[in-house]
């Protein structure tokens, strides 16, 4: 029964995928898009794997859903799936990802066994890690430094995403519907909460650190959207130690622990309030990131 | 055959999709979307394959977790710069090449 459930959404997501695509529309391919990351947010509720779901439908369907709408808003104006593509060409790549499709599929099918298994080790340092959720405890302490990289990297992209935008002039947030602003401002103060929930939640169960961020992010771009938060020019102080936050606590926290011989090694006694301290500051950056990423973008619409 | 191993199957197709959809499609806003399903259909066969026999691996899900955040930034920046494409030429496609 549950195997019928999986096939179904798996062909869903294909054919969304697809649609995405090859629907004439462009605006419509943007609302396919979102439902994928829905469907997709499902996929990984069936795998098991509910912290990426959660991430899944906050950012994946949410937040890249309203940059592209955005975007969408802005550009629409030049024409859409004018494939001058040679009948040549696309018939050779539709060939080619034919054969790749195929013989990766028979691959996947032919089961080797893994070389290597993660999950033991990883369930046999839970203990000493700090947090009792495993993927907490990848993502904050066995792999840490995946995660000090990721926050640099988004860093470095809302640092380029300025560079590019350069200096525009800030249009005056547009009003909404009145039923529509307090219906935000209702909601802004439950969403702060159930973030602080998440955060804490992280680490015993699913929950965490871009979750909580996302839900930020997803409340800032709300209250933007209806016209009570207006959008962001060049970050002022604050916010740019605000932006930053996240990225250098993780980096002191590695230098410091530095002398443990290698880098992020927490102490045991002392892993868990460390990564809280950790993830709170993560969780604050990542959403003015996350929020930023659409705030700066979306700022001169009216402007064009 | 299990849920993990089905849903990273359709992670293949996805991905090929994506890639045919990155190279066939002039539209960039249209690339932007097959570059995403590219990323989703890798994130299905990383977690999938990882547990085809059924038990969740929370390594690659971390992975994963930090690759959709990494993506939507990739996404963003992408928008970002077609946007300034639009502004300056008016246009949403790359310039052909000389040769082509």
């Amino acid at each position: 029964m549950m195997f019928a459930f999986d096939l179904l959404l798996a062909l869903a997501l294909l054919l969304s995928g697809l649609r995405t695509l090859t629907t004439p529309r462009l605006d419509r391919g943007i609302v396919l898009f979102i439902a994928f990351g829905l469907l997709l947010a499902l996929a990984w509720a069936r795998l098991s794997g509910p912290d990426i779901g959660l991430a899944e439908a906050a950012i994946g369907a949410g937040l890249a859903g309203a940059l592209l709408l955005d975007a969408y808003g802005v550009l629409q104006r030049s024409k859409d799936l004018h494939s001058k593509g040679v009948a040549f060409k696309r018939l050779i790549v539709i060939a080619l990802g034919t054969a790749f499709t195929i013989v990766l599929s028979e691959a996947l099918l032919d089961p080797l066994p893994a070389a290597i298994d993660l999950r033991v080790p990883v369930a046999a340092h839970l203990e000493e890690s700090g947090v009792s959720h495993p993927v907490t405890a990848v993502l904050l302490n066995y792999r840490g430094y995946d995660t000090l990289l990721e926050i640099a990297v988004l860093l470095l992209a809302l640092l380029a995403i300025l560079a590019v935008v350069g200096e525009t002039r800030i249009a005056s947030p547009s009003r909404a519907h009145p039923v529509l602003q307090a219906l935000a401002r209702l909601a802004t103060p439950s969403i702060i909460v159930m973030a602080v929930y998440l955060l804490w939640a992280g680490a015993f169960r699913p929950g965490g650190a871009f979750q909580a961020a996302a839900l930020l992010a997803a409340a800032a771009v709300l209250l933007h959207l209806v016209g009570l938060l207006p959008g962001w020019s060049t970050p002022r102080l604050r916010l740019r130690l605000g932006l930053v936050a996240g990225f250098a606590v993780f980096l002191t926290v590695a230098a410091a622990l530095l002398r443990q011989g290698a880098l992020l090694k927490y102490p045991p006694e002392a892993a868990g309030g460390l990564i809280l301290l950790i993830e709170s500051a993560l969780t604050l950056s990542l959403a003015l990131i996350l929020a930023g990423l659409f705030l700066i973008l979306s700022r001169d619409e009216d402007a064009s | 055959m299990t849920g993990g191993l089905l849903f990273a199957l359709a992670g293949v197709v996805l991905f090929a999709l994506g890639v045919a959809g990155v190279v066939l499609i002039d539209n960039l806003l249209r690339r932007i979307l097959a570059f995403n399903l590219m990323g989703s259909g890798a994130f299905l066969v990383l977690v999938g394959l990882a547990q085809r026999d059924g038990v969740p691996d929370p390594v690659p899900q971390a992975m994963v977790l930090t690759g959709i955040v990494v993506a939507v930034a990739a996404t963003a920046l992408a928008l970002a710069l077609a946007r300034k494409l639009h502004a300056l030429t008016g246009r949403l496609e790359l310039p052909e090449d000389a040769d082509d």
